[in-house]
């Protein structure tokens, strides 16, 4: 069973790094992604004001089970790292990470 | 190679003095984000998919072995033990924090080197044959042009908010390999007549979107004109270039709108203009610049012969090194290609070992190339076992220049936020494929070339045969172009038919190779017999 969400993410301004909304504060990891609504304007503007994030911006995924899947690829590699570096991405002990990218 | 003077050296010490200043205001919330992207950008520091990525200049493509181990420190210290060169000689560091950028600035300027004019709507590096002042074919070095450009680009005024990026490529041989005429200012460095050295400029060039091949704006140029005849070519673009609409902003839309004669009128009558106004640099200004290019101290007994018993080793002779102009010297073309590879990609120790090799055998040269290669410049014949046997050792021996295993890829969406569809796993299929060397070697030239957008960083518009990646409703899908070229035979690729999955590509690339191999003329490589018996058979045996 999916469920259709919608995710903040954006960049860390210190290291760059993808960041997602957990709904109090910033993960890198994708799996801690909180559903936003019409709020998430507001919490955008807030936490890029705060210096904590930058380009912050909403994107479709689904929620399935315990895990949230961002709907287009791109965020899909955002939230994992590079598929041809699986070494640096967020799971570089998975083999079958990049499957997940598909 | 060029040294830094006390000038050069304080404008880029400035310039770190500076960003350091910038960065730490961005920190303390000082500048917002919509403030300070300009001035990061400024310094090549973009912020790409996973991280900020910083693009260092590598200006005409050209190192020493000092500058080369600083880059793979950099790459050790900073990032994540490996850097990127790209189609523009640079090289990219996908890892970066911002706090570490200023530290990294101060790095590069330790080495005279510098990420100014990395980005932004400015002129960017000028890029040049990489195999200048050693070429065999070569009628005159092109690097003191480019590094008098590189003097007079760099900061300049007007030219700092132009419609759109600019970029520049030169040549001093009949043979092009930088893709000179796909550049928005092409110059080759020509002999006339009289025996004369003069430069012959094309303007409105490019790939991009639009793909142009740029035409001749003027045949012969006295080489002590060339700054006013460019500040010309670039007024004329700053004054009529398209500023409402990105996509139509590069010079190449103008040249082609206007037509080349009209603006080629303009730019001879702002020409004479300039010319009253005493801005061309001093003659003797060129003199110390050129005595800077000397060639190194040749051995002139140094032996031509060597023992390719080894038949590896002489299967890398052969496939990856070029004559040099001095008898017993060659020049020899560092594969950064293995099979299944990363095109482009280099770890930190393979980097500090090639600065060794350079330092050891090449007069302290290193050259990188447009096809994400490196070169050592200048190598007696009788280093090159043991050079190899060094290269080899670090995996950097793939005799596969020029073939289809010598792909050039961008970063493709495994790493850039504007592609459409990732390159490198592409690339990384496509050699794995072709791994055989003898299959390679039997299909001979074979420039493949692979853009994961339209923005075609991967050159695929002068690929023999080109790829470009495209977002179908959020799948990436790959159309497939032939006919393309960069070199003295200029030549856009044009797409054969509906596109594929990655793995569709792959076998689609395959069949096309049979077609090749079923069809050529004793001589003709891949581009060849595209050109002469057209698209229809690759159709057939590609769409059935």
């Amino acid at each position: 069973m999916s469920e259709a969400i919608k995710v903040l993410t954006g960049n860390d301004l210190l290291t760059g790094d993808v960041t997602w909304w957990t709904g109090s504060g910033w993960s890198r990891h994708v799996d801690d992604a909180a559903a936003v609504g019409a709020d998430a304007d507001a919490i955008a503007a807030g936490e890029q004001a705060a210096q904590r994030v930058v380009g912050a911006y909403v994107v479709d995924a689904t929620r399935e089970g315990s895990g949230v899947r961002p709907r287009h690829i791109k965020e899909r590699i955002r939230a994992l790292g590079p598929t041809v570096r699986l070494d640096l991405s967020l799971r570089p002990d998975d083999p079958a990470a990049a499957g997940w990218i598909a | 190679m060029y040294q830094y003077d006390q000038y050069d050296q304080a404008m880029v010490d400035a310039r770190v003095a500076e960003f350091s200043d910038q960065v730490a205001r961005r920190l303390s919330g000082a500048l917002s984000e919509e403030q300070f992207r300009p001035l990061r950008l400024k310094n090549g520091l973009y912020l790409q998919l996973h991280a900020y990525m910083l693009r260092v200049a590598i200006p005409y493509g050209t190192l020493n072995s000092r500058q080369l181990r600083k880059l793979g420190d950099i790459a050790d210290t900073y990032d994540r033990g490996y850097g990127h060169f790209t189609t523009r000689q640079n090289i990219q560091y996908n890892w970066i924090r911002l706090e570490d950028a200023p530290a990294i600035l101060a790095d590069l300027a330790s080495v005279g080197m510098h990420a100014i004019q990395t980005s932004g709507n400015c002129i960017r590096n000028t890029t040049a044959d990489h195999f200048a002042g050693a070429a065999a074919d070569e009628v005159a070095d092109p690097r003191p042009y480019a590094e008098l450009l590189r003097q007079w680009s760099t900061f300049h005024p007007e030219f700092d908010y132009l419609p759109r990026k600019f970029k520049v490529a030169i040549i001093g041989s009949a043979t092009d390999r930088a893709a000179m005429k796909l550049h928005d200012i092409g110059i080759q460095v020509v002999i006339n007549a009289a025996g004369e050295e003069g430069l012959r400029i094309h303007v409105g060039g490019g790939m991009g979107r639009t793909p142009m091949i740029a035409p001749v704006i003027r045949e012969f140029l006295s080489p002590l004109q060339m700054v006013s005849y460019l500040e010309a070519c670039l007024r004329v673009y700053n004054r009529y270039g398209r500023r409402d609409n990105k996509y139509k902003a590069r010079i190449k839309i103008l040249v082609h709108e206007i037509g080349a004669d009209e603006y080629r009128r303009q730019v001879e009558e702002e020409f004479a203009h300039i010319l009253t106004l005493g801005l061309e640099p001093p003659p003797a200004e060129l003199d110390r610049i050129k005595a800077q290019f000397a060639d190194p101290a040749f051995d002139p007994v140094a032996p031509g012969k060597i023992d390719l018993s080894d038949p590896d080793f002489a299967v890398w002779v052969d496939q990856n090194v070029h004559p040099h102009k001095a008898p017993g010297y060659g020049i020899v073309t560092i594969s950064l290609k293995p099979v299944g590879g990363i095109p482009g990609d280099a770890s930190a120790d393979q980097i500090r070992l090639i600065a060794d090799i350079a330092r050891d055998h090449s007069f302290d040269e290193v050259r990188v190339t447009h096809a994400q290669n490196l070169v050592l410049p200048h190598v007696r014949r009788s280093d090159l076992y043991a050079i190899w046997q060094r290269l080899d050792a670090a995996g950097l021996a793939s005799a596969n220049l020029d073939l289809i295993g010598d792909i050039i890829a961008c970063p493709g969406l495994d790493y850039c936020s504007l592609a459409n569809a990732r390159s490198i796993p592409l690339a990384q299929k496509i050699s794995a494929r072709f791994a055989d060397g003898d299959r390679q070697r039997d299909l001979g030239e074979l420039k493949l070339k692979i853009s994961g957008c339209i923005n075609a960083c991967g050159h695929h518009h002068a690929g023999h045969i080109g790829v470009l990646g495209v977002d179908r409703k959020g799948v990436e899908n790959y159309q497939l172009l032939f006919g393309g070229s960069e070199g003295a035979d200029t030549s856009l690729a044009t797409i054969i038919g509906p596109g594929f999955s990655e793995d569709g590509v792959v076998d689609a690339i395959e069949r096309a190779t049979g077609v090749y191999l079923a069809q050529r003329a004793a001589g003709e490589r891949f581009l060849d017999t595209w050109r002469r018996i057209g698209a229809t058979p690759f159709k057939e045996a590609i769409y059935g």
